[in-house]
């Protein structure tokens, strides 16, 4: 059992510098002999991504944000041996500036409703007894010794619970399939191949609270009458892989899995089974082809995964996060987890809010908050002097929602509505300095890249689709391309076998319903507004709001901006990468994006308009030379 | 090749056809990639034609049939770090290593790929330099950290030293500025 200390510290965020920092934090420790009363805790992600490595300090609740190892002896003498808090390491709200002290009063957990991840970052993954401090398999036991199998399908029925991984087909029919399905052995599965780019919900929870989705999979398995259950991991994940496996371990050594569980006379045992890297196989029957050992190709589904699943038994196969709800709801009771939500999406989604916004991170919300809210009042709004274009969710199956629709509540239904999906929780925010035509193109290449190649229109349509995309990115588009490009779209969500083939035309069909005209100015006009297409773009920088502050000419990784002090400065266009450090750091908008065509690159690198003769030239002796 | 490691990892799973993947992944790591003579001989003992084991082989992104280099550098290209500029950082190591994403160095020192989602979207841009995560890395940075790989491991001066002049720094971003010019934030 665990001993009795005086205070925990609470180490998140698994990236980085953390290792170093715990080191640190228990050397400190030791060398005050402070080891007997004091802890250290490596916990899972606790979301705030953006000041990580944080440091919370219990019973007390001081937070600290970005903690580096040479904060340790300061963070030690002051919290942990007199009390007082270090103002030095306090989160600053940007607004403000004020100090944040204690881990409740954050507001980017203020708005945030936190019952999947309600451990992670809190207990120690990696320990039983702190899962079962906190009421961990507390469900498990009442199911097995209260509950008959059609009453646990009954209250996840009841509760709405809809399914995490994307689709958000009901949790509880699908048990109820499973269930009824004819067959003596029957197969749980737990979909932890998360492939989506820009999600990480599932490996969050996977690392941070490993024994919720093990305690989901046992209910699941007592109630649809299963034996064996499986958890698919992505091999990218090693840590999620370890922690699983150390929970399986502790189960089996608390009689929480294996022969006979609880003395109820119900029987299950659990396998880690490693992905190895295919985004088509966190689709349902390429997964379970993927677990018999073949080729990640997915089949036609004239016959549900519930009757004939993986090696054609009944299979039940849900997402980790749908599975980590499981106890919750039966803890509390269906009623309490319908009352959260809207009226056809029950409870709560994780996201994964990133890209431009001050506070990216790891984020729970209750069902139907609205996306303008989740970006501004937890993500903090768009980075200083950017404006928000759209949100991009679903992954390379889902759309872009634009800053004018931010209103729309986030369920499954709206979002479908609006052209995009749910999908499995990736929120990445756009702004205005990413290009549409370029983050479809993106997709593209992706879903290119993805397609097992069983079917002709997921395989050559993306391919076809994608070199459209490429050649208006490149500026090598004809009149025509965008109406082909919808044609084709079509013809592949219609005509493609499974899922992935299906929704690969959303990212190309929402961009163009919503920013029609950024797609036209691309053909037309090769220009993109946004400076992400490089191959159309010029940065020049405008004489008369230039002042001269050498500010980009610090930044550019070419040296290729030069110019006298407070003189205006000037581009050489001819080692520009594009890379845009200079316009984003510019405080004066004083450097404009131009299309390509409207610079010139002759003489000494002009600046495409002014006079490219009063340029100083590299060689000449300059300001810009000033090196050290 | 060491086969004998083959065959332990082939018996630690059991000659199933179901682990083949587990097998597969974990010759990936003992050898950096997949021996075509450890492939011949986990067809052999999990009774399954060779043209399967090669048809996993290439099917998953995690394998490799030629070995990577001494130093692995994974750019990550997922959404989030496409946004804020993981093709830009790609694109420079290329140029630094002078070889394509997916190759490896003519002396096997590196080997460098673009890969699809770290899971580590809120530190974006991001790349991982022997399991080594970098986040919110500039292109500037990363090739720093390529360059302290690359040279030959001498005792490390306390004080960075002016470069050896053997050694051309050519696009090593040397900055100057007068900060007294630059406007207060």
């Amino acid at each position: 059992m665990a001993d009795l200390h005086r205070a925990d510290v609470l180490v998140s965020c698994r990236h980085g510098r953390t290792p170093e920092l715990v080191t640190a934090l228990r050397d400190e420790i030791e060398r005050r002999g402070l080891a007997e009363e004091i802890r250290v805790v490596e916990t899972g992600c606790s979301g705030f991504c953006s000041v990580g490595p944080v440091i919370t300090v219990r019973p007390e609740g001081h937070f600290y944000a970005s903690v580096q190892p040479a904060d340790v002896p300061e963070l030690v003498e002051e919290t942990l041996v007199k009390g007082r808090f270090v103002q030095r390491l306090a989160y600053k709200e940007a607004a403000g500036r004020k100090a944040i002290t204690r881990y409740e009063d954050l507001p980017f957990y203020a708005k945030q409703m936190r019952i999947v991840l309600r451990n992670c970052g809190m207990i120690d993954p990696r320990s039983i007894d702190e899962y079962i401090a906190v009421g961990g398999y507390e469900a498990l036991g009442k199911v097995l010794t209260s509950m008959t199998p059609d009453e646990v399908i009954a209250e996840i029925k009841k509760s709405g619970l809809r399914g995490r991984g994307g689709a958000g087909f009901h949790a509880g029919r699908k048990w109820e399939a499973t269930r009824r399905a004819k067959g003596d052995i029957k197969y749980v599965i737990a979909n932890g191949d998360e492939g989506d780019p820009g999600a990480f919900m599932d490996r969050a929870l996977m690392e941070g609270d490993p024994h919720a989705i093990i305690e989901g999979m046992i209910i699941a398995s007592y109630a649809v009458g299963s034996h064996q259950g499986y958890i698919y991991v992505r091999d990218e994940y090693p840590l999620a892989v370890e922690n699983l496996t150390l929970a399986i371990q502790a189960a089996r050594e608390y009689g929480l899995l294996g022969e006979d569980i609880l003395g109820s006379g119900h029987s299950f045992d659990i396998r880690i089974v490693r992905g190895a890297g295919a985004f088509v196989c966190g689709e349902s029957s390429a997964l379970m082809q993927s677990l018999e050992g073949k080729v990640g190709e997915p089949r036609a589904k004239h016959v549900h995964a519930t009757d004939r699943g993986l090696f054609d038994r009944p299979s039940c196969l849900n997402n980790v996060e749908t599975l980590a709800n499981v106890p919750q709801i039966i803890l509390n009771g269906a009623d309490w987890f319908a009352s959260i939500g809207t009226e056809r999406s029950k409870g709560t989604k994780a996201f994964c809010l990133v890209g431009k916004v001050r506070n990216p991170g790891l984020i729970e919300v209750p069902m139907g908050m609205t996306l303008k809210q989740i970006v501004n009042d937890i993500g903090g709004g768009p980075p200083k002097f950017r404006k928000v274009k759209a949100v991009q969710t679903g992954g390379p199956s889902g759309g872009c929602i634009p800053a004018s629709m931010l209103d729309i509540p986030v369920d499954y239904e709206s979002l479908t509505e609006a052209g995009s999906m749910m999908g499995s929780g990736g929120m990445i925010v756009l702004d205005d300095r990413t290009c549409m035509v370029d983050i479809s193109r993106y997709f593209l290449e992706f879903l290119k890249e993805e397609s097992c190649g069983k079917c002709a229109p997921c395989r050559e349509g993306i391919k076809r689709m994608l070199e459209i995309l490429v050649a208006m990115t490149n500026g090598t588009a004809k009149a025509g391309d965008l109406e082909r490009l919808e044609t084709l779209a079509k013809t592949v969500q219609t005509a493609s076998l499974c899922g992935l083939g299906k929704s690969a035309p959303n990212p190309v069909l929402s961009t163009i319903r919503y920013f029609r005209e950024e797609y036209e100015q691309h053909i037309k006009d090769g220009y993109c507004a946004s400076g992400a297409c490089r191959e159309l773009t010029a940065y020049v920088i405008v004489d008369e709001k230039c002042k001269g502050c050498g500010l980009c000419i610090k930044v550019c990784p070419q040296e290729g901006i030069s110019g006298e002090q407070k003189q205006p400065h000037y581009i050489d266009q001819a080692v520009c990468i594009k890379c845009g450090a200079c316009y984003d750091v510019c405080r004066l908008d004083a450097i404009k994006i131009v299309p390509k065509a409207a610079v010139s690159l002759g003489g000494n690198g002009g600046n495409g308009h002014g006079t490219p003769a009063a340029t100083p030239a590299k060689d000449k002796p300059g300001a810009a030379k000033g090196k050290a | 090749m060491n086969l004998e490691r083959v065959e332990q990892i082939i018996e630690t799973y059991g000659r199933d056809r179901m682990n083949s993947l587990p097998i597969l992944e974990d010759i990936q790591r003992e050898f950096n990639y997949l021996p075509r003579q450890a492939l011949e001989l986990v067809a052999k003992r999990l009774g399954m034609p060779q043209g399967h084991v090669y048809q996993l082989a290439t099917f998953f992104k995690a394998f490799t049939l030629s070995p990577k280099g001494e130093h692995q550098c994974k750019v990550c290209l997922g959404t989030a770090c496409h946004v804020k500029g993981g093709a830009l950082i790609l694109e420079t190591l290329e140029k630094e290593l002078k070889v394509k994403a997916g190759a490896t160095t003519a002396d096997g020192k590196f080997s460098i790929e673009g890969v699809r989602c770290l899971g580590a979207c809120a530190l974006a841009p991001i790349i991982v330099i022997d399991n080594q995560p970098l986040g919110q890395i500039t292109a500037d940075a990363a090739v720093q950290k390529i360059r302290e790989l690359a040279a030959p491991k001498t005792a490390p001066s306390p004080a960075p030293a002016p470069a050896p002049a053997s050694k051309p720094a050519a696009a090593v971003p040397k900055r100057g500025v007068d900060m007294s010019a630059v406007p207060p934030r």
